[in-house]
């Protein structure tokens, strides 16, 4: 049977079960989008392929499936960068599809014309230009393989229109793949799994540091399994934050730059970490040469070069986080039950008196950030998904919403990319419908995207946006003041000039709500949160209010500013 | 320190991009790169030659094995490999030097592959350092061009 490439990827699509894809077409992309009409795929129709690319994200990470996003050739493509980017960095499963000028054409400075794969090749985790019909179905079966398996991250897919046009005989491949380089190892080494075990019965003051990949393992009960049996503490990364509950009485909430003073003491005195998915980048460490010295280092994860990559590593395990730890637990329970294990009692004293004395606390007068986030925390009673901006917003939620839920909080960890959270929180609201999606923002952070308000309004996808709005730039003018003599350099966007919040969530056609008052932030969260469509709340915030403690760059761990 | 890697790869286009683009991103410096086809015509070997200290080269060993067309990264150290590089050499001769130029090709074991007015080139195949003595032997009676090809290794045994 005779079918288009066009055809043939939409149906490639159908087979990998995606049931939405972002994205915006373009000259190249008409054959696909021709194709599309007609499929059940759901397809929604972002205002910048750049908040495509983040919904795709926030999608992927709230319901742990591929996401999908589409663009043109050329500037469409180039406009993905920074979303494929922040996605790959996270280790998010995220597969672009993108058009291409025809292959006759290809390297001639066509009109929008861009070396996509090029482009992305520092940024992606594998990426295709498909320049035969035959390849298509082929390639995205690839793509979403790669996508998902392994160390997740993100694979692009670039389809030239006359390829995309091309009429042939198709026949769906086998879902076998021969990618001959690409073996992940899921299953960890069984000498060093018991190691493992026997070092974690034999140390007296030992952690859990987990990241972003026991959540993509979906390893959060296993690792819990392992901190009540053995009685450690955990302390989570911004990428770990709902991997562990943070009410539990063993969790330290999130260590390293913002973190709490009791995370980074902790590390800074432990004799064993027992590293989970997390790769000691250096808004965890702080200086290298000072980070935890007293520390023998047990490193679990997928993926080999991260393993004393940063920090010296005494027991490495590659593999699947989930399998290992499960590995580990069945090596673990014989040890303890012949009398294996230290008593831990001196250890847990000394973690609760610096949780008494450094505690992270809400700073009294005015309309506080922080108080906000701890409201938000309340009301929502702990349970809402809620997505971050970039910035001082992102680390009040990260100190003050307790996460205790897995993919319930989700943030741009790596890329640290400003604009994320509103197309992220729209991504995320479309895989979890049923879900209270709030995206926490900064005044700066939300409108490098904010149009895709627009977006969320017409899909009727009912995310709520709370702007802690204090008119600047707000973690630039945080080290300007701190290290930069308060020279406030092109960090102050001048509130009350523009824009007017609540009138653009009106023009969007969202509700806007103004709080400037602490006796008014309950009842406007209550309001948004039984609204039906998509809000926006202006939180006139403590202008200069500041993220405390905060480890300077380059600092030593347990160098805290106001810890 | 020197490292040779012996890369297998895909041969597949943009493979090449793939690979060097990985050493300039990551930071690690490449002192040469060949690239042929392999006794499979669907994988290329690349030859890397590296300057990196102990720690870089696991990283540079890892983040090559990372890539998705690479199929193997071999190091092969100098005792249990071959490792050759080939050098054109254009050098000037006239009528009184022509035939010491000859002399010290010939022992060299080198080929006189283009004779022309007032030069000489040759080929000659070895390791790095017999090709730099060669370079420098050469230097005083006037080179005009030289292009070295970059290492190629095979394991021994």
């Amino acid at each position: 049977m005779k079918i288009t490439g066009a055809q043939a990827l939409i149906r490639s699509l159908e087979r990998e079960g995606v049931d939405v894809v972002f994205g915006i077409p373009g000259g190249v992309m008409l054959p696909l989008y021709d194709v599309l009409y007609d499929s059940k795929i759901r397809h929604i129709l972002t205002r910048h392929e750049q908040g495509a690319a983040h919904a795709a994200d926030g999608y992927a990470r709230a319901s742990g499936k591929v996401g999908v996003c589409m663009a043109t050739s050329g500037p469409g493509a180039c406009n993905l960068v920074t979303g494929i980017a922040n996605a790959n960095m996270d280790s998010i499963p995220l597969v672009a599809i993108t058009g291409q000028v025809a292959t006759h054409v290809i390297g001639t400075d066509a009109f929008q014309e861009a070396d996509t794969t090029g482009i992305t090749l520092p940024v992606v985790k594998h990426n295709y230009l498909v320049k035969d019909p035959r390849e298509v179905a082929q390639a995205v079966h690839d793509a979403f393989l790669i996508a998902s398996t392994g160390r997740q991250g993100a694979v692009l897919v670039d389809v030239p229109v006359d390829v995309l046009r091309a009429e042939f005989d198709f026949k769906m491949p086998e879902k076998i793949t021969s990618l001959p380089g690409y073996k992940p190892t899921t299953v960890g080494h069984n000498r060093q799994i018991k190691e493992a075990a026997r070092l974690m019965i034999s140390r007296k003051r030992p952690v859990i540091y987990a990241g972003g990949g026991v959540i993509s393992a979906e390893a959060s009960a296993e690792m819990g399994q392992i901190a009540r049996l053995l009685d450690f503490p955990v302390t989570t990364t911004l990428m770990g934050k709902g991997a562990f509950p943070e009410t539990h009485k063993l969790s330290l909430g999130m260590l390293g730059m913002h973190g709490t003073s009791y995370a980074n003491y902790v590390m800074m005195k432990t004799d064993l970490i027992v590293a989970l998915g997390a790769r000691f980048d250096d808004r965890i460490t702080g200086r290298l040469d000072t980070f935890a010295p007293h520390a023998k280092v047990i490193h679990i994860d997928i993926d080999p070069a991260e393993i004393g990559k940063n920090v010296g590593v005494d027991v490495p395990i590659v593999g699947d986080v989930k399998k290992v730890l499960r590995e580990l637990i069945a090596a673990l329970k014989p040890m303890i039950k012949d009398g294996g294990g230290q008593d831990l009692k001196p250890w847990h004293k000394q973690i609760s008196s610096w949780k008494k004395e450094y505690p992270l606390v809400i700073p009294e007068g005015g309309l506080r950030p922080q108080y906000i986030v701890d409201r938000i925390y309340r009301v929502t009673d702990g349970k809402a998904l809620i997505v971050t901006e970039v910035g001082q917003n992102q680390m009040w939620a990260a100190q003050f919403y307790k996460a205790t839920i897995p993919r319930n909080f989700i943030s741009s960890g790596g890329l640290g990319t400003m604009g994320f959270g509103l197309p992220a929180a729209l991504g995320a609201q479309v895989g979890r419908p049923d879900a209270l999606v709030i995206d926490i923002a900064g005044d700066g952070s939300v409108q490098m995207t904010s149009q895709e308000l627009a977006t969320a309004v017409l899909n009727k996808v009912p995310i709520k946006v709370a702007v802690l709005n204090n008119g600047y730039l707000g973690m630039i003018r945080q080290w300007q003041e701190l290290f930069y003599k308060k020279r406030y350099s092109a960090s102050d966007l001048r509130r009350g000039e523009s824009p007017d919040f609540v009138k653009l969530a009106e023009a969007y056609g969202a509700k806007g709500i103004r709080i400037t008052e602490p006796g008014e932030v309950d009842h406007a969260l209550r309001e948004a949160f039984k609204y039906k469509g998509p809000v926006l709340m202006d939180f006139v915030v403590e202008p200069e209010e500041n993220v405390f403690p905060m480890v300077a760059p380059g600092a030593s761990l347990d160098d805290m500013i106001g810890g | 320190m020197k490292h040779t890697l012996s890369v297998l790869v895909e041969n597949k286009p943009g493979v090449l991009a793939r690979v060097s683009g990985l050493f300039s991103r990551r930071g690690f410096n490449i002192e040469s790169l060949t690239v042929g086809v392999t006794e499979r015509p669907e994988f290329s070997r690349m030859t890397v030659v590296v300057n990196v200290e102990e720690h870089s080269l696991e990283q540079v060993y890892k983040q090559l094995n990372k890539l998705i067309n690479v199929i193997k990264v071999v190091d092969l150290p100098d005792e249990n490999s071959v490792k050759r590089e080939l050098v054109l050499v254009k050098v000037k001769a006239d009528s009184k030097s022509r035939a010491e130029i000859i002399e010290i090709i010939n022992i060299f074991r080198g080929n006189i592959v283009d004779v022309g007015k007032g030069t000489l080139c040759a080929e000659v195949t070895g390791t790095g350092s017999k090709l730099s003595a060669l370079e420098d032997l050469l230097k005083p009676y006037g080179v005009t061009e030289l292009v070295r090809t970059g290492v190629v290794a095979i394991s021994r045994g």
